[in-house]
């Protein structure tokens, strides 16, 4: 966005995996799915992202194979363009520049040179089926604009178009018209055969279509449609005598529907998280997999048979056996519901946490890009339905070093009818997770407003503070609760204050934890923590306080508020004193653990802008406008583990933490100075592919599995003088086996250089050492793995140089220079594809 | 059109028995349908799907099969054991033979219609030959261990399949021994369910049976090996009946559920030859069992516990779309089984085994157009008369002064004289009936109640003379000549003068009652005659048929009238000849010669003579003219055809005086009320 200055706003993760169908890989090891403007590439089986690939400048709105090589992969997006990649080293092949948004795409093996694609060209509301030409060339970037035109006015999603079996025909639904197309080979003519009229039964009239799939093998169509219902067409050549079969177990909507490979089952999905498979499309012979925790948005099955996966509506996708057991769960940031609590970090995981899924919150790796796990709150079997007032988790906190986790939930029905519960988890060691401690109906007669813990080190009790809509707050502190049949600790309430009935909205903890302050509508108050004495009140008559913060470190004297008129404001604490304010619009107000800094969001018509400031001076050390177009809910400081060393001051506030911040549109966005070229990753993560390698006869060559053995041997047979070599230690073996076969050369060749590599050397190398350093290696490269929207095609250098590094001499030098010049030589080959 | 006073009648607590048979006949597009109490109808397709004849039921037939054979002959069989042959001109059975193999439970016909096939409860197959006046025992076939439930021909008529308990055979016609046995599956939903039974079979030309079980499949043998090819589970309950379309590329199967299911074949691709079987559309028409199906060429038909028959046609088999291409459902028998005294305001209703007569209730209140009247009188049960013997009643007539009441059996006619002495009625029957009056199809007495006239089966018309008590034999107007038809309704002038009588197809005969001669026949139409009255005064016949057309034909002039011409000439409104029930009676107005008063079982008509006709355009149904529109708007709008729509459905309606009529109404609710409760099936919501 701010592409000239270095500190530049980007998007870490949490984008939506559910946006398109996932695509497995033929051999089902791999599932692709889209994902913001990447293309992950997860593992079936260890649900590890293995590959990003970047290089999209744009929302990725398309994935196929390449239905000619199962080894490559299409994508295409709405930058215009479709890229060819090579998914098992994460490489873009190729790029075709189209020209004009690109919204869906389709494979077809009969059509060898053309894909087929959803455009709008002309206005933006009118989407097009087109063939795509590739042309064949050897340049990496092709200019593709031979466009042949199919089909107009068709649905934008992709759920809406199918292609029958050997291209006979496609299959096209325009809210109530379904349309055949009937393909002859390479020139296409259209005839919409048949057309179902939309009051074929009035009295239910919701069969409008919302998505249809094409039989493999059949002549067979099955449609999907508002009502639940799923029609099965066939003979459909004819416009009088097509004829068709109905199977309803859907009470709402059909989201999606899949034909399983051989075409002998039906899957489908919709509101109800239960996937049903359909055999023999009979609609007695019925399977269901249910409780799947979110609706089904998308059903893909693998080429091979063996997986089905479906992608819901909570960013999750889930890889299915065929006997319709869930094996794998590959979860993102939950974002389909508002974020109450705001976003917290977990002091113990650095995980960030916030709402998730229906009664959880979400604990979200954001090195890793996928969530930590959920933990429940409300306990409660979630029921989906219209309508419903759900009881919503509202605040939380933790406290103590992240031993106490405080959570807040309610559920108003009326204006009256308030249910309020407070419950306290406490973290056990033991099980490493939050159990629950004290559950405090009603806490307060109203809604909590806030919520937050006495976070000091030297205190000496855990302490809670309650603000809440009724005018009081309430300290609650842990005390012995313990009787003669167990030792147990609980929480009750120590301190009830008020301040002439006004709502208390904001309550903070200074530092040392000396001091509360509480924020009643317009008024600060400051309390004494030890004896709950109203110390003094500020009050700035500039409407009521919407956020409330003490400084830290050597600002710890200050105390910040900003109102709801648009007045950020600063306390000295020691004068008691306005020390300064300001007109600023504020949304988001966040302290940095780490340093003195505060950031400040603040909204204005143009969008959100950032200022990061000291609470003793009133100037800003750093301003970003336009940080985004849209409001800025949530932001929150993440202590970085290892601290940076930027010497520009203007840079200095990102020195100890990161700074993330959550827009209304739920896309998490953080701050980075780094070039693209720096961030990207090296393909170190081709190691995790490894591990799910099968056990073949490589796989012994390479395998860890020896290295446990080695172990052992050398612990029993400790005299023993002669030591294997491991094998996945030679360079040579490693990359001979790292090495696509197709640019290898000869077997000959190599023999003799392989042979050698598996000579004992001289050198005695501790075995252990290697594969720690590896992991090291391995673990500080993933620590960054924020992702960019821009990519730069580099990625053997690095990889090279990095692979080099690593390795252990145990062949002459002179032959691993060779060796590696044939991969250069190779690669270059492949870019001239 | 005036008001009434309507006596709105709905204690008369008919229910029809159910459907357990239909047959369906391609040549003649004729159906037949037995009910449970052993009825036996037949039902004209092409003429509006009117119930042309009937056979009435006997308590010891309970038919289980029927079928039509050598063209237009309709053979049944049922679990009394025996065989019968329907004479469709006379209207009685021809002959009934024991097959001695216990009760029959299936029947079919070999496709070339020569030879018919029972299967019996001792599980024996029996082959018969149809000769042309009999049937004639030929040979058995090997004896199964359990009884035949269901028989299908191989169109070549080579091979035959049965379908019995947990298995069905293959028979090889020529040597009568089973080729194949084939093992049906027991399990039912996973549970294993005590025994399977085959309820229907059917033998595709190709080789494969269809079996329908009563665990609910529908199964796919292949007859050369005897091996299972493919199963459908379509239902919880019975699968109870099967039918092909002659071409065999759709079949249609009946659920215990109510449901049916279509079944088509149906090519795998565009571009190959292979077809499959694949299970479309089901419907949905029915609350109980269907017992049985059919499936004519444009049309399935189904029947069942619930008593309605269903004709859903094919929509894609349907050339136009005019009303042949809508959904019937017959319920209703298409004849009076209700009968009313004028005089003494007295209704008589005639149900299978027994008569119940009704006084009706009266008012002294008055009140606006539309309100309903509170009774100072409640109806009356005063006699409740059952029948000797096991056989069901024909017809009954009660005469308009209400002192006699005339029915009929198979075997018998009765004739009841009723005394009334203040509020106690005394019954005499009148005995010594003569020997020729056995049997009647239709009974009518004359408006005066002099004189009842009775066509018998044979094909004659008696006219007896009733005088006091007694009872004498004037006439019998003989058949023509060579003509054994049936004369099934009768219609008399108010002056006895003339007697009007029709048969099931040909013309409609006029007889002159005081001279005791044939006066002349109405031309013949196409469509059986549904209803017809004579008017009073003019003597003019009005005539409904099938096809919803009404014609006047004037006796005196021995021509139609000029209103009659002018309505053939301009054409019915569209909407009248859509209605799908036939008029069952015509009644006129004493005071309003130009007022015909028709109704079906939807609607109650009064075809005034003098307003203009109505055209495509105008709008047929307009209950009320608004009021207070100026009579020069009303004139305007106003045209023949008076409908009201309040009374359905309606089995009888007439007009007891100038300003009083009686509608019996029968809701189909209260009919379900009285069957057996449907199997109970999980509704989604509740």
């Amino acid at each position: 966005m701010v592409e000239e200055e270095n500190i530049r706003v980007v998007r870490c993760g949490g984008s939506e995996l559910n946006f398109r169908r996932a695509v497995f890989s033929a051999d089902s090891k791999y599932i692709f799915c889209v994902s913001g403007d990447f293309v992950k590439v997860y593992s079936t089986v260890t649900e590890e992202c293995v590959h990003i690939l970047h290089g999209h400048r744009n929302l990725v709105t398309g994935i196929q194979l390449n239905p000619n090589n199962h080894l490559q992969l299409y994508s295409c997006s709405l930058d215009g363009t479709i890229k060819l990649w090579d998914y098992i080293d994460g490489i873009l092949i190729k790029t075709f520049i189209v020209g004009c948004k690109l919204h869906a795409l389709f494979t077809v093996a009969q059509a060898e040179d053309s894909v087929f694609a959803i455009v709008n060209k002309e206005k933006p509301d009118i989407f097009q089926l087109v063939s795509v030409k590739l042309p064949k060339s050897s340049s990496q970037e092709v200019e593709a604009k031979e466009l042949s035109f199919v089909l107009d006015y068709i649905n934008q999603s992709p759920k809406c178009v199918a292609f029958g079996n050997e291209v006979n025909f496609v299959l096209l639904v325009f809210c109530f018209v379904p349309k055949i197309s009937f393909l002859k080979k390479r020139n296409f003519f259209f005839t919409p055969r048949f057309t179902l009229s939309s009051s074929r039964n009035k009295k239910h009239a919701k069969n409008n279509f919302t998505c249809v799939a094409c039989h493999p093998t059949e002549d067979c169509i099955a449609s999907g449609h508002m009502d639940g219902k799923i029609r099965l067409w066939r003979n459909f050549y004819d416009d009088k005598k097509y004829t068709y079969t109905c199977l309803h177990w859907h009470h709402d909507m059909v989201m999606d529907l899949a034909f399983s490979v051989t075409g002998t089952s039906l899957l489908s999905g919709g509101r109800e998280s239960v996937l049903v498979e359909w055999r023999d499309a009979t609609e007695k012979n019925k399977e269901f997999l249910p409780r799947l925790g979110a609706t089904i948005e998308h059903i893909s099955v693998s080429p091979a048979g063996d997986l089905f996966c479906t992608s819901h509506s909570d960013n999750k996708i889930i890889i299915i056996h065929r006997n319709l057991e869930a094996s794998a769960v590959i979860q993102g940031l939950v974002k389909d519901r508002s974020i109450f609590t705001g976003l917290m970090i977990d002091p113990r995981t650095k995980a960030l946490v916030l709402n998730g899924k229906p009664g959880h919150l979400q604990f979200y790796s954001l090195q890793s890009d996928k969530q930590l796990y959920n933990l429940d709150i409300i306990q409660q079997e979630y029921i989906s339905d219209y309508g419903l007032i759900q009881i919503e988790l509202t605040k939380a906190a933790f406290g103590c070093f992240g031993n106490w986790l405080a959570t807040v939930e309610q559920r108003q029905e009326k204006e009256t009818e308030l249910e309020l519960q407070m419950k306290l988890w406490m973290y056990n060691k033991k099980t490493q997770g939050f159990i629950l401690n004290t559950k405090i109906n009603m806490p307060h007669e109203d809604c909590i407003t806030a919520l937050c813990f006495c976070n000091a080190e030297k205190s000496e009790q855990p302490t809670l503070v309650t603000a809440s809509k009724d005018g009081y707050f309430k300290v609650w502190i842990l005390t012995d609760d313990s009787d003669i049949y167990k030792k147990a600790v609980g929480w009750t309430c120590d301190f009830v204050g008020s301040y002439h009935k006004y709502q208390a909205t904001n309550c903070c903890f200074s530092e040392d934890g000396s001091l509360l302050a509480v924020s009643f509508e317009e008024i600060v108050t400051i309390w004494d923590s030890v004896t709950w004495e109203l110390k003094c009140t500020f009050c700035q008559r500039a409407g009521k306080i919407r956020h409330l913060c003490f400084g830290r470190l050597t600002c710890s004297k200050y105390l910040l508020g900003a109102t709801e008129n648009g007045i950020l404001c600063c306390w000295n604490l020691l004068s008691c004193a306005l020390e300064w304010n300001a007109k600023l619009n504020v949304r988001v107000m966040e302290p940095d653990p780490n340093s003195e800094n505060i950031a400040a969001i603040s909204q204005s018509s143009m969008g959100s802008d950032l200022f990061v400031f000291k609470p003793s001076e009133p100037r800003p050390l750093y301003i970003q406008k336009g940080i985004s177009r849209e409001e800025v809910q949530w932001g929150v400081f993440v202590p970085r583990d290892v601290p940076e060393s930027f010497t520009s001051e203007a840079y200095q506030w990102l020195n100890r933490s990161q700074f993330y911040f959550l827009t209304k549109s739920q896309s998490l966005l953080t701050f980075s100075t780094k070039s693209p070229e720096e961030k990207l990753t090296p393909t170190s993560k081709q190691l995790l592919a490894e591990e799910s390698l099968p056990t073949t006869p490589f796989y012994f060559i390479l395998g860890k599995h020896r290295q446990h053995q080695d172990e052992k041997l050398n612990e029993t047979l400790e005299n023993e003088l002669v030591q294997l070599p491991l094998t996945e230690n030679i360079p040579a073996v490693g990359e001979l086996l790292h090495t696509p076969a197709h640019v290898l050369p000869s077997a000959a060749f190599l023999c003799s250089m392989f042979v050698n590599s598996l000579l004992l050397s001289k050198e005695t190398k501790s075995a252990k050492e290697i594969p720690e350093d590896v992991d090291m290696e391995e673990e500080k490269e993933s620590e960054d793995s924020d992702e960019e929207n821009d990519f730069i095609e580099k990625v053997q250098d690095t990889n090279n140089t990095g692979l080099g590094e690593d390795i252990i001499h145990q062949l002459s030098k002179s032959e691993e220079k060779e060796l590696r010049k044939f991969r250069k030589i190779d690669y270059s080959w492949i870019a001239a594809l | 059109m005036g008001e009434f006073k309507v006596h709105r009648v709905r204690f008369f607590n008919y229910v029809p028995s159910g459907i357990r048979c239909v047959a369906y006949n391609n040549q003649s597009n004729r159906l037949a349908v037995s009910r449970t109490d052993g009825t036996v109808e037949v039902y004209n397709l092409s003429a509006n799907y009117f119930q042309e004849k009937f056979f009435p039921g006997h308590e010891s037939r309970a038919t289980e099969a029927l079928c039509w054979a050598e063209g237009q002959r309709l053979f049944s069989a049922g679990l009394n054991g025996e065989i019968m042959e329907y004479d469709l001109q006379a209207l009685n059975i021809k002959y009934a033979v024991d097959a001695f193999g216990g009760p029959i439970w299936s029947m079919a016909a070999s496709p070339s219609g020569s030879q018919l096939l029972v299967g019996c409860e001792d599980g024996s197959v029996k082959l018969f030959q149809i000769t042309p006046d009999k049937i004639q025992f030929e040979r058995n076939f090997d004896r199964q261990k359990s009884r035949i439930l269901s028989l299908s021909w191989h169109p070549s008529g080579t091979h035959i399949a049965a379908g019995s308990i947990d298995y069905i055979s293959v028979f090889d016609v020529k040597s009568g021994s089973a080729v194949h046995k084939m093992i049906v599956d027991r399990q039912y939903m996973g549970v294993s369910k005590r025994k399977c039974i085959v309820w229907g079979v059917a033998f595709l030309s190709d080789g494969t049976v269809i079996s329908v079980d009563s665990a609910g499949k529908v199964q796919f043998w292949d007859s050369a090996t005897g091996t299972l090819v493919n199963s459908h589970l379509i239902a919880n309950a019975d699968v109870q009946s099967i039918a092909v379309a002659e071409q065999e590329d759709s079949f249609v199967v009946g659920t215990a559920e109510g449901t049916v299911f279509h079944f088509q074949l149906v090519p795998v691709t565009s571009n190959s030859s292979e077809k499959q079987w694949v299970r479309t559309k089901p419907f949905q028409h029915h609350t109980h069992d269907v017992r049985t199906v059919a499936h004519s060429p444009t049309a399935l038909i189904s029947g069942g516990t619930d008593t309605h028959l269903v004709i859903r046609p094919l929509m894609e088999k349907v050339e136009v779309k005019n009303y042949d291409a809508a959904l019937r459902k017959i319920t209703f028998p298409h004849r009076r089984l209700i009968s009313c005294s004028k005089k003494r305001q007295l209704l008589l209703f005639q149900f299978a085994h027994h008569l119940e007569l009704w006084r009706l209730g009266s008012t002294v209140a008055t009140g606006k157009n539309g309100d309903t009247l509170p009774l100072s009188k409640n109806a009356d049960h005063l006699l409740h008369l059952k029948t000797k013997g096991p056989e069901n009643i024909i017809c009954s007539c009660i005469s308009p002064c209400g002192s006699w009441i005339a029915y009929s059996t198979v075997s018998r006619f009765f004739l009841y004289r009723l005394n009334y002495e203040h509020d106690n009625i005394s019954l005499k029957r009148v005995s010594k009936m003569p020997p020729f009056l056995r049997s009647a199809l239709q009974i009518l007495f004359s408006e005066d109640s002099t004189k009842l006239f009775v066509a018998s089966n044979q094909g004659a018309l008696h006219i007896v003379q009733l005088s006091g008590g007694s009872f004498k034999h004037l006439h019998a107007f003989q058949p023509q000549s060579g003509t054994v038809e049936a004369m099934c309704l009768l219609a008399v002038s108010s002056d006895g003068n003339w007697l009007a009588a029709s048969g099931t197809s040909a013309g409609v005969h006029v007889y002159n009652v005081k001279q005791l001669k044939l006066h002349c026949t109405v031309p013949a139409y196409n469509f059986p005659v549904t209803a017809m009255a004579i008017a009073p005064n003019t003597n003019n016949l009005v005539i409904a048929h099938s096809d919803q057309q009404v014609f006047e034909y004037s006796i005196p002039d021995k021509q139609y009238t000029d209103w009659s011409r002018t309505v053939q000439k301009q054409g019915f409104h569209h909407l009248w000849l859509q209605r799908d029930t036939p008029i069952t009676h015509i009644s006129f107005h004493p005071k309003r010669p130009m007022h015909i008063l028709l109704h079906d079982a939807y609607m109650f008509c009064i075809i005034d003579k003098s307003l203009p006709l109505p055209n495509d355009r105008t709008l047929l149904y307009n209950p009320f003219p608004p009021t207070n529109e100026s009579d020069v708007v009303r004139r305007r709008t106003a045209h023949a055809f008076k409908i009201s729509k309040i009374y359905k459905p309606l089995l009888f309606m007439d007009l007891l005086d100038e300003r009083t009529l009686v509608a019996v109404e029968r809701p189909l609710d209260d009919i379900i009320a009285q069957l057996p409760p449907p199997i109970k099936k999980k509704k989604f919501g509740t």
